[in-house]
């Protein structure tokens, strides 16, 4: 390791500048400009016409949905939305682009400028945005599979993405990773993306260079492609700072190029040289005319909506009186947050919602991988039987320890927590006569153990209490056994 | 059931007439229109496809509809040709290029569709220049129709096989596209008549960056209403045609000489004509040629052998890419890949496409001045009537100076006619291409019906070649 720390991605001599375009798959029901099923799996060339196979003579026709979901992700981002964007092709040739030019945005995109807020290390970073364009995704090359052959499959060639491009605001590869789960929780709070990044609807390419430290010019980039997950992306801008800072050490230059990160072998390696790289021959499309973006249209799409990220932390930490970290674990995702308020909406205890639903709840929702699901619709337990059983235990109903069995029950069953009680005779007991006997027969069952408190021994205060749970099964009122305790026994 | 069709003499409403009389069937009309194509394609070239099992069975349906009185409107049991750009479903569509020798499309063009829906019978595919790059149908696959007046002449490009079929009478119209000239300047030389509506107006699902028109007979209300895709806007004042205003440039003298004629005609029916100045008319050629090629060289890019097509086996894909592009496609369109690809490389797209939108910009603006004095402008076609076959080959600028008149048109995206309006010294037709604004359709139409009404030239036809049939 040279003079770049790979964990910090940077170091005494270099600092690292990142920047990262995503491409977020975009959920709507077609294709960006045909009406094929814009959906994940199929047959090879199900999901396929002659507009997305690009045939002879075939038209383009906008899918307004599109825009919509742009306009969206423009207005969560604080970006401008330009009345006047253009569709542009971007040429080349590959044989998973069926017309030989993929329909993009280029020199005016929809949305431009913007900002997101990320949490770093227990602080705030404003990470500056450059634009976020719409474009068409490609098919799949298929190779191997066939000898000597590749095949295409063009179910995705269609399929309608956003190119989100940030400012080179990141200086580690920790903030790149931080940035880019802000903008995953972000597009799936907005109900575009499904942000899955194995699959590839959620993809990120870095460019990243390392400058001497204190200086403002920025030093040569490389563009790093390849990365499928939120590990690699991180790994992958650790070695590559780690890799120019070692260049530029050993008095070389650092090249423009493209690279690529091989995950197996945990390096990156270079694609194709600046000098080797495309002329994309942008042009305007002359098959779409130009999309004039409307105020109404702007103003109908900022209606519908939801509250995003951070404005739902603040008012969690504000109106709630959640911890920060609390309001962070459970904004993550908008489901979790709607099904977290929908508990504290049946029972208003928000601390113990938060405590039930980031600990019992989230474990079983990770054990049973329903957090795969885009949007949980199968909870382990119905919001409003959780608010029920907080309820319980606030009327000192059932204690705590109870509360755990009737939990385990209602997952089980899927009944409300109050029949649960009920039927099985969970009620707490608070009956200091029926408490007080309980205690008699335990104090007299451990004269030892009570000489020996008598004596100083305080922690045997908890033997005891686990002694009188045990007797009444469980449903003794721990606060009265706890002061009847220290009574008798003083 | 014993009048025998008249494929000469018969307009679209006239055979219209006599199947909704019963006079004859769809099916004897399409049988006709079928041995006129087998007697006189192996001179003139006109069809690349011939499709007479769909067109027969197209027809006994067309008068299965006439025996029950719910004939789809007038064009019911017609005979048409579609060029051979416009795809047409289970029928083999080649835009004359090599590439597609094979090609048959899944999927009808808007255009095709909404004929079919009209019960217009679609007889065969029309020759054509290859994707519909050239103004004398030389540079096709399948070798270039011929003019049915001189068969040592070009019909006119791009969509020749359109005007000689419908000049030779091998169907009573046709669909061509125009994106520079290519239904005008091949009814002039054909002597037919050619329309090209305002850009958008037709409905396209068909290749390239096309603009959709018919050839036809004297009979343009018919097709145009059918082959327009919305319906034509701007229904001006009833008032007859208040002036028409006259661009001149350099033509033949006998060519200038029948469209001044033809001015004089429009002057006596109560035109008043005037001149009129399009200053950027000049840079309508090079500023076409420009865009034209760019877009050119991206639309071509899907030729690429992956798909559909010809494919050349190669030993890498870039190889593959190569042999395919290099055995598919004809000189012309290389040329215009070529020109195309360097128009839009990193560096020259100011100068060139950006630059030559600009001037497109220029050239719309000189159009829509016109038009706030005029309800028409009406120029020459061409600057000569048809050339000799191979004459301008040698040649490309020549060749593309040919649509000097009828490109800017589709640069300002205007709607136009030509209408046959006299014959050279030699005997070939010339044309009077009549120009209005946007959308403005039904001006160009009534003035052009206005002046068949006072003069005859549309009702001179070919000589016939082949068998009489």
């Amino acid at each position: 390791m040279s003079a770049v720390d790979r964990s910090a991605g940077a170091g005494a001599t270099y600092e690292a500048v990142i920047g990262l375009e995503v491409h977020a798959e975009l959920l709507t029901a077609s294709k960006i400009f045909c009406g094929c099923p814009a959906i994940f799996g199929g047959a090879p060339n199900q999901h396929t016409c002659p507009v997305c196979l690009g045939m002879p003579g075939v038209l383009p026709v906008l899918n307004r949905r599109v825009v919509e979901f742009a306009i969206r992700a423009g207005l969560a981002a604080h970006c401008t939305i330009a009345p006047y964007s253009r569709w542009a092709r971007k040429n080349y040739f590959y044989p998973d682009l069926a017309k030989g030019y993929q329909i993009s945005q280029y020199e005016l995109p929809i949305c431009a400028g913007g900002w997101l807020d990320v949490p770093v290390d227990g602080t705030t970073k404003r990470v500056r945005l450059t634009r976020i364009h719409m474009e068409e995704d490609t098919g799949k090359n298929i190779h191997d599979a066939h000898g000597s052959e590749s095949l295409v499959d063009f179910n995705r060639c269609g399929v309608p993405l956003l190119e989100i491009v940030s400012e080179p605001d990141l200086s580690s590869p920790a903030e790149a990773g931080a940035y880019l789960r802000a903008l995953r929780t972000l597009v799936r709070y907005l109900g575009i993306c499904d942000g899955n990044m194995e699959e590839g609807s959620f993809r990120c390419d870095a460019n990243v260079s390392v400058r001497p430290r204190g200086t403002i010019a920025l030093g040569v980039k490389a563009e790093v492609k390849n990365m499928n997950s939120f590990r690699s992306v991180e790994k992958a801008i650790a070695y590559e700072i780690a890799r120019q800072a070692r260049v530029l050490e050993e008095g070389g230059r650092v090249v423009q190029e493209t690279r690529l990160w091989d995950a197996d072998r945990e390096e990156t390696r270079s694609m194709r040289s600046k000098e080797s790289a495309h002329d994309y021959r942008y042009f305007p499309d002359p098959d779409l005319p130009p999309l004039l973006v409307s105020h109404e249209l702007v103003a109908e799409v900022g209606r519908s909506m939801p509250e995003l990220p951070d404005a739902r932390r603040t008012r969690f930490v504000a109106s709630l009186n959640l911890p920060e970290y609390d309001a962070e674990v459970l904004t993550s995702r908008r489901d979790l947050a709607d099904y977290f308020e929908a508990v504290v909406a049946a029972h208003p205890n928000a601390k113990a919602a938060s405590n039930w639903v980031m600990g019992d709840v989230l474990r079983l929702v990770k054990e049973r991988k329903l957090d795969d699901a885009l949007v949980i619709t199968e909870w382990p337990v119905a919001a409003a039987h959780l608010g029920e059983l907080i309820a319980l235990i606030d009327e000192g109903a059932i204690s705590g320890k109870i509360a755990k069995t009737v939990f385990e029950e209602m997952v089980a069953t899927g009944e409300a927590p109050r029949a649960i009680v009920a039927a099985r005779g969970l009620t707490q007991v608070s009956d200091e006569g029926a408490i007080a006997a309980a205690i008699d027969g335990v104090l007299a069952a451990h004269p030892d153990k009570v000489a020996d408190f008598r004596a100083g021994k305080d922690k045997l205060l908890g033997f005891f209490v686990g002694q009188v749970m045990k007797a009444t099964a469980g449903k003794a009122n721990p606060t009265l056994v706890n002061r009847l305790l220290v009574e008798k026994l003083r | 059931m014993s009048v025998e069709a008249d494929l000469d003499a018969w307009t679209i409403a006239e055979a219209g007439r006599r199947l909704r009389a019963r006079e004859l069937s769809a099916t004897e009309l399409t049988r006709a229109a079928l041995e006129r194509i087998g007697a006189r394609n192996a001179a003139l070239n006109a069809f690349i496809t011939v499709a007479s099992d769909d067109a027969l069975r197209a027809a006994a349906a067309a008068d299965a509809r006439l025996a029950a009185g719910t004939a789809a409107g007038p064009l019911d049991g017609i005979p048409v040709a579609v060029k051979d750009v416009i795809a047409t479903a289970c029928v083999r569509t080649t835009a004359a290029s090599r590439i597609l020798a094979d090609f048959v499309p899944p999927y009808d063009a808007t255009v095709t569709a909404r004929l079919k829906a009209a019960g217009a019978i679609i007889v065969g595919k029309t020759n054509c220049d290859e994707f519909a790059m050239g103004s004398s149908n030389e540079n096709s696959a399948y070798g270039s129709a011929r003019n049915p007046w001189d068969l040592t002449r070009v019909p006119g490009g791009s969509s020749g096989g359109s005007a000689v079929a419908v000049a030779a009478g091998m169907a009573l119209g046709s669909l061509g596209t125009d994106t520079g000239g290519s239904i005008r300047l091949p009814a002039s030389y054909c002597g037919v008549v050619g329309m090209k509506p305002t850009y958008g107006a037709a409905a396209k699902y068909l290749r390239r960056r096309q603009q959709l028109g018919v050839h036809l007979e004297a009979d343009h209300r018919l097709v145009g209403g059918a082959g327009a895709g919305t319906p034509i806007h701007g229904a001006h004042d009833a008032a007859p045609t208040r002036g028409g205003r006259r661009v001149c440039h350099s033509v033949a003298v006998s060519y200038a000489r029948a469209v001044r004629a033809a001015v004089d005609t429009l002057g006596g029916l109560g035109a008043r004509a005037g001149s009129a100045s399009l200053p950027h008319t000049e840079y309508a050629v090079a500023t076409y040629y420009v865009i034209a090629t760019a877009e050119a060289s991206s639309n071509l890019a899907r030729y690429d052998g992956v798909r559909y097509g010809s494919r050349l086996a190669g030993d890498s894909l870039l190889d593959m890419y190569c042999r395919t592009r290099a055995a598919g496609f004809g000189p012309e369109v290389k040329r215009r890949i070529m020109l195309g690809t360097y128009a839009l490389s990193a560096g020259y797209y100011d100068a060139y496409y950006l630059k030559a939108q600009k001037v497109r910009t220029l050239i719309r603006r000189d159009f829509a001045r016109v038009f706030e004095q005029a309800d028409v402008i009406v120029t020459p076609t061409a600057p000569t009537t048809a050339f000799r076959l191979g004459e301008k080959l040698a040649d490309p600028l020549q060749m593309y100076l040919s649509d000097i008149f009828t490109i800017s048109v589709n640069l300002a995206g205007l709607p136009g006619i030509v209408v046959p309006c006299g014959v050279d010294d030699a005997g070939l037709p010339i044309g009077l291409q009549i120009v209005g604004p946007p959308f403005g359709e039904e001006v160009v139409l009534r003035t052009a019906r206005a002046y068949e009404a006072a003069t005859e030239w549309h009702t001179r036809r070919p000589p016939r070649v082949g068998a009489a049939s």
